[in-house]
C-alpha cells in the first residue's frame, strides 16, 4: 500500500464512524523502491490529495525525508519538490501492518500490501 | 508516444486452481478492455491520473489500463474478494506494472472527494434470486456473478456512491447486460447526474452484453 493509496481511505463506512480518515498507519514491512517519475502525473495528482493528512501519514512512519510540512505554491515548476512528492506518494510501501481508524480505534490488517478494509456484519 | 492499442496481459501465471476462486477473464472482460481501446484516443486526451477498477477478479483490466497509460496515471484496485486481489497484486507484478489493491467492498473504503478520473466496473451481472447472494458471500467466484433481482444488486449499490467518487471530468464504464435493463440503468445514472451511452455490445451465447460509459451531466465530451 502506497501513501498514495493511504491518503484515499477512510472508514467512515463503519457504524458510528463520522470522518474515519486519516487513518493511523502501524508499518511493521516498509519497501522502499525506485519507480519512474513523471512530473506531470505528481503536479496533477496534488490537487487530489490531503496534503497534511500525506505529510503526517509520511513523518509517522519516519519516510517524510525533507518533504515540506506545507504545500508550497507554484509547485509545478519545482521539479526537486515534485520529486519528493513522488517519492513519498509512490516509493514508500506498507508490505505489512495495520491502518488505524481514528474515531473507533478498528484496526485493518495490511498484508502483502493489501489492506483489508472489510467491515463485519455489526460493524455496517 | 500514444498507444492506439491496449494489449490484453499475460495471465500464464494463473492456472485452473485459481480460477476456483477467481473469475477467470471472459467475453465480458474482454469486451470492457475493447471498449476502452475504442476509447484510447479519449483517454489520452483525458489524462487521467488516477483509476479505479471495483471488482478486479484476476487484475487483467487494471493491469491492461496501468501498461497501456504507463507513469502518468495511478492505478488502483479494490475487489471484495480476497484471493481476486491477491491474483490481481500477481497479474501486475507479472506484466511489469504497479497496482495498489484494496480488499473492500465497491468504493465504500474510499473518500468521497472526486479524485477518481477513469472508473472501471465488470460487476456481477446475472439474475439470480436473492438470496444467491446473500448465501454468496461464503463462495467467492459466485459472487463474481451472482447479481440478484434482475442482476442488479450489486451495481445498484455503487451507482448512488459515484457522484461522490468520480472527478468532474471522470469517465465510468461498466459491462452490463440486456436483462439488467439498460435503458432504466441509464435513467438511475442520470437522476444521480450522469449522462451515458452504450458505446460497446455483443451478442455471446444468449446474453447480449453492453459497456456503459458514463460521465458528470455537467461534463461535455469535448
Amino acid at each position: 500500500m502506497k501513501l498514495l493509496t493511504h491518503n484515499m481511505l477512510t472508514s467512515k463506512c463503519m457504524k458510528g464512524v463520522t470522518v474515519g480518515y486519516p487513518l493511523g498507519i502501524v508499518a511493521k514491512d516498509i519497501k522502499v523502491s525506485e519507480t519512474e517519475f513523471n512530473s506531470e502525473f505528481v503536479s496533477r495528482i496534488i490537487p487530489k490529495l490531503d496534503w497534511n493528512a500525506l505529510w503526517k501519514a509520511a513523518d509517522s512512519i519516519g519516510h517524510s525525508g525533507d518533504l515540506p510540512q506545507q504545500l508550497m505554491e507554484d509547485y509545478e515548476n519545482n521539479e526537486e519538490f515534485l520529486k519528493k512528492v513522488h517519492h513519498v506518494l509512490l516509493e514508500v510501501e506498507i508490505i505489512n501492518g495495520e491502518l488505524v481508524c481514528p474515531e473507533s480505534g478498528r484496526k485493518f490488517p495490511i498484508s502483502q500490501g493489501i489492506p483489508n478494509m472489510l467491515l463485519n456484519e455489526d460493524e455496517l | 508516444m500514444p498507444s492506439f492499442k491496449i494489449e490484453t496481459p499475460s495471465l500464464s501465471h494463473l492456472s485452473h486452481e485459481d480460477y476456483i476462486n477467481v473469475y477467470e477473464p471472459a467475453e465480458d472482460s474482454f469486451l470492457l478492455l475493447d471498449a476502452l481501446e475504442d476509447d484510447l484516443e479519449l483517454l489520452q486526451q483525458r489524462r487521467p491520473v488516477l483509476c479505479l477498477e471495483v471488482g478486479s477478479g484476476s487484475g487483467v483490466v487494471t493491469t491492461a489500463i496501468a501498461r497501456t497509460l504507463g507513469a502518468e496515471v495511478f492505478c488502483l484496485a479494490i475487489d471484495i474478494n480476497q484471493a481476486a486481489c491477491s491474483a490481481t497484486n500477481c497479474t501486475a507484478k507479472e506484466n511489469g506494472v504497479k497496482v495498489d489493491v484494496i480488499n473492500g467492498d465497491l468504493v465504500t473504503p474510499l473518500r468521497g472527494v472526486c479524485a477518481v478520473d477513469l472508473l472501471v466496473f465488470n460487476p456481477p451481472y446475472v439474475p439470480t434470486p436473492h438470496c444467491e447472494v446473500i448465501t454468496s458471500l461464503e463462495e467467492p467466484l459466485t459472487r463474481a456473478w451472482a447479481g440478484g433481482e434482475r442482476g442488479r444488486e450489486v451495481m445498484d449499490r455503487l451507482f448512488p456512491l459515484l457522484p461522490e467518487v468520480l472527478a468532474p471530468q471522470g469517465l465510468f464504464y461498466m459491462v452490463a447486460i440486456e436483462n439488467n435493463d439498460v435503458p432504466q440503468i441509464r435513467e438511475v445514472l442520470s437522476a444521480l447526474g450522469f449522462q451515458s451511452h452504450v458505446v460497446k455490445q455483443r451478442r455471446v451465447r444468449g446474453e447480449h452484453l453492453v459497456v456503459l460509459r458514463c460521465q458528470k451531466h455537467s461534463d461535455s465530451l469535448e
